[in-house]
């Protein structure tokens, strides 16, 4: 299992990559270092792509000087999802910084544990 | 008194969120003000018995479980990663699983699409479904952001912090640096003529609608940030932005459509593929690459545009907004009632007053300025943490 770990080394340090964003989503308290977790989640998954569609000593798939074989260029399919991945995670981070925006205009905090006591208060108070 | 809400919103006289949002009890301070009473609200919070109880007796145990978890499922999934990273196929070889579906793309791609680059060919042609999608993701997005932060004349008066992030906001204009005025004034004409080239050679080489688009909103962002919104509010208002992003999705999804409805029945769709190569090569991957590029670049500096001053552009100069929101202030304090902002028994909608307010209340708020309801009673329990804490204990009981 080590041995393939070493020569999967990119997909491995992308899965990595994707705990960290996890491990930072669970345990910070800040509302935007969760979203900085998220985006770094983001990150390892077009790391692991990508790193799925390359073959060593080929090139990108753009068609050079006519030839159009398989052997000469790597898997473009892995390039698309990418990109589908790319759009759909600046959506959703622009759509969480607005709501975080809202959040922090009504209770100015972006901490979760003060977010939680104001609006205990808030709910006391109606 | 709910049906009578509804009757009313279904014959459009009426925002349902209106009295929810509106009797937020906040007062009309400035943002430092509100920040201030927020953070004391919070310290009486920790100190005063009951509700830290409460807090406390909730999160103790929970917290406790919830790091206990967290680690766990945290070393869990990196380590279940980990494992089946192991057993993927060597990185730099060959999946032998994946070479048919390869095969087609690499080796009939040119042909079949009329595309150099095989990416393009596999986004706008293969899979322009799924391109499509990714398009309209883009846009329900920017409303999403539009409907969280749009500030117009219907939620000013709710927002009580628009008329000091306005003035903030004319006071921190990007536009008065000169480094960035002399910066956008050289690199803005390269960036933006970048961003088409890119836009432009999306079939022939790397690039596409997504970078180029991505590559002029930069411009757009650019040009709003050296020069002012004004200069770029002149060509691209809310409304001509809305309009030429429907035009776009609507140009796509035809296009696509007649190509889909076409091949399905087997018919020719007559659009000519061109020399591989050239500009006009690839059939539609060039207009449906201009298509997603004006989405991409409208929808970036939409986000721009919003998260800075919350309009899209065009539609209200900043001086008339600082107008209109000082009136809603002003309703707020119960000053003009001729105000739009007034319910039909003539009552500000707020139903907020204010007593003994100074002049200028960032510099004399006291105790005694409280917020207060019709019968002069203090409503807004924030206000008591500027008073001495004694004070508002004595009215919690008299409540």
């Amino acid at each position: 299992m080590i041995e393939n770990l070493g020569i999967n080394y990119e997909e491995a340090v992308a899965v990595i990559l994707f705990g960290i964003g996890f491990t930072m989503m669970l345990f910070q308290r800040n509302l935007i270092k969760k979203l900085i977790g998220m985006n770094i989640m983001d990150t390892g998954t077009f790391l692991l792509l990508a790193s799925m569609g390359y073959i060593s000593g080929r090139k990108a798939p753009i068609i050079e000087n006519g030839i159009q074989k398989t052997e000469a260029y790597i898997n473009p399919v892995p390039a698309g999802l990418v990109l589908t991945g790319i759009v759909v995670s600046v959506s959703v981070t622009a759509i969480m910084l607005a709501l975080t925006i809202r959040l922090y205009k009504r209770y100015h905090t972006l901490y979760l544990d003060d977010i939680y006591a104001l609006s205990i208060h808030e709910q006391e108070d109606r | 008194m709910k049906k009578d809400r509804m009757n009313k919103w279904l014959s459009g006289d009426y925002d349902l969120l209106e009295h929810v949002m509106d009797t937020t009890e906040v007062p009309d301070h400035g943002r430092e003000q509100v920040k201030k009473e927020k953070k004391s609200l919070l310290e009486r919070l920790n100190q005063e018995a009951r509700t830290y109880t409460v807090i406390e007796a909730e999160q103790r145990g929970f917290r406790r479980l919830y790091n206990v978890v967290a680690v766990i499922s945290c070393i869990f999934l990196i380590s279940v990663l980990l494992f089946l990273v192991s057993l993927l196929p060597h990185y730099g070889e060959e999946n032998p699983r994946t070479i048919p579906m390869v095969e087609r793309y690499v080796e009939e791609g040119l042909e079949e699409t009329g595309a150099v680059n095989i990416v393009s060919g596999l986004i706008l042609d293969y899979r322009a479904f799924d391109t499509l999608g990714e398009s309209h993701v883009l846009f329900t997005a920017l409303v999403c952001v539009m409907i969280l932060l749009r500030i117009d004349r219907k939620n000013m008066r709710t927002d009580f912090e628009d008329y000091y992030t306005i003035q903030q906001d004319a006071y921190y204009d990007l536009s008065k640096d000169s480094i960035i005025r002399f910066v956008g004034s050289v690199l803005l004409p390269v960036v933006f003529i970048y961003g088409i080239y890119i836009l432009l050679n999306g079939q022939n080489s790397p690039g596409g609608g997504f970078s180029g688009g991505a590559v002029m909103g930069a411009a757009l962002i650019m040009s709003a940030a050296a020069f002012g919104f004004k200069t770029v509010d002149r060509y691209l208002t809310a409304k001509v932005s809305s309009v030429i992003t429907f035009v776009a999705l609507g140009f796509y999804s035809f296009a696509k459509g007649y190509v889909f409805f076409t091949g399905a029945n087997g018919l020719d769709n007559h659009i000519p593929k061109g020399t591989p190569g050239a500009i006009f090569s690839g059939g539609l991957i060039l207009p449906l690459d201009i298509a997603v590029g004006i989405v991409v670049a409208c929808t970036m500096f939409g986000f721009y545009s919003l998260f800075v001053r919350g309009i899209i552009g065009g539609e209200y100069e900043t001086d008339s907004l600082v107008e209109k929101s000082r009136s809603a202030s002003l309703v707020r304090k119960g000053g003009s009632h001729k105000d739009p902002a007034v319910d039909e028994d003539d009552r500000p909608i707020t139903r907020l007053r204010k007593v003994a307010r100074p002049e200028n209340p960032l510099e004399n708020a006291g105790p005694e300025d409280l917020v207060c309801d019709e019968d002069g009673r203090p409503v807004a329990r924030l206000m008591k943490m500027t008073g001495p804490r004694q004070e508002g204990r004595q009215e919690d009981e008299d409540d």
